[in-house]
């Protein structure tokens, strides 16, 4: 397991896994994402925050979970998820 | 990094107007990725319809033409065969095509036209304020049939694909759905299907995609997308109900 700021080829851990960007003003906060499609379960609506259309955006609680299957990308509507690696 | 999933090119960045949980939005992305995927974004040109879809000319990144009501499959007739080198998709929902351009599309599908058709079926008419539509099952509860539709007074709803597979014009009839990823994986093969063979001059290809409305239906979106599975697939079976190419084989 690679520690976090160590190197491999050149780059680092959060490098090489799959990072999960939210569009947050995009996301219409209809939870589609957040129900049975991640298969590791890492998509919430955050509970504490709004944002310009009124909406509680999807979050991701632990990204270094993420396996970058897709999923949560395929049944967004808007499409409000981008997902990097 | 490279971005491996994001908003293709295919698409506008115009923030969409759909209501939270809508299907629209995850067909009109499938459809954005396979106009760049294809290579045929330059020479796209799309229907929008009359419904919630209507500001499809918006969204996709190519031609639009909007037409008057049902009459998708007709302009794209005549579009098709004044420039014939023009992919032509015709994108409609249930009220459109179901309802009033019921003559449009059995003709066109009949003539075995070279088009391609993309068909929302969400069982309600959504932006006129949820009444009952021709696809609507069986006591199931609209605003124009408030205790649940009674197959006596309302009679049985339209099964479009079962229709047009009496024809014998049809090239490519199949139905699949957008409520969760394994059914979008094959939404998308049967979107890509459905472009090739306009692509390869085969004719007529349909897609019709049950999908989520969670405002008409009185639902949450995630209780939406679990009533497509549990009853509204029932009633309108998943499956190709036509398809040339193999039976050709």
């Amino acid at each position: 397991m690679l520690q976090q700021g160590s190197l491999e080829n050149g780059l680092r851990k959060e490098e090489l896994m799959p990072q999960v960007k939210i569009l947050e003003e995009v996301c219409k906060g209809c939870g589609l994402c957040c129900d049975d499609v991640c298969p590791v379960d890492i998509l919430i609506l955050a509970p504490d925050r709004i944002n310009g259309s009124g909406y509680h955006p999807a979050e991701v609680t632990d990204n270094d979970k993420c396996t970058g299957c897709g999923y949560c990308f395929k049944i967004c509507p808007e499409p409000a998820i981008e997902i990097f690696k | 990094m490279k971005q491996i999933f994001g908003r293709p090119a295919g698409l506008t960045d115009v923030l969409q107007r759909y209501c939270p949980g809508c299907g629209h939005g995850i067909v009109h992305r499938i459809i954005g990725e396979l106009l760049v995927k294809l290579g045929i974004r330059e020479r796209a040109v799309g229907i929008a319809p009359v419904g919630c879809s209507v500001f499809a000319d918006e969204y996709f990144n190519c031609d639009m033409i909007q037409p008057p009501h049902g009459r998708g499959p007709a302009v794209s007739t005549g579009i098709k065969r004044s420039r014939p080198d023009c992919i032509v998709f015709s994108y409609q929902g249930d009220g459109d095509l179901a309802a009033i351009g019921t003559a449009e599309i059995i003709h066109a599908a009949s003539r075995n036209e070279n088009i391609t058709v993309i068909f929302i079926n969400n069982a309600i008419f959504g932006m006129t304020g949820g009444q009952m539509a021709p696809t609507t099952l069986p006591g199931m509860k609209s605003t124009t049939s408030v205790q649940g539709r009674n197959i006596k007074k309302q009679g049985y709803p339209i099964k479009v694909c079962e229709l047009l597979a009496g024809l014998d014009g049809p090239y490519y009839l199949v139905r699949t759905s957008v409520h969760d990823p394994k059914n979008i994986i094959k939404t998308e093969k049967a979107l890509k299907n459905a472009f090739g063979n306009q692509i390869a001059k085969n004719g007529f290809s349909l897609v019709e995609i049950l999908s989520m409305c969670p405002t008409n239906w009185g639902m949450t979106p995630v209780q939406s997308k679990r009533w497509i599975g549990d009853t509204m697939m029932k009633y309108f079976p998943l499956g190709e109900y036509r398809n040339r190419a193999k039976e050709e084989k």
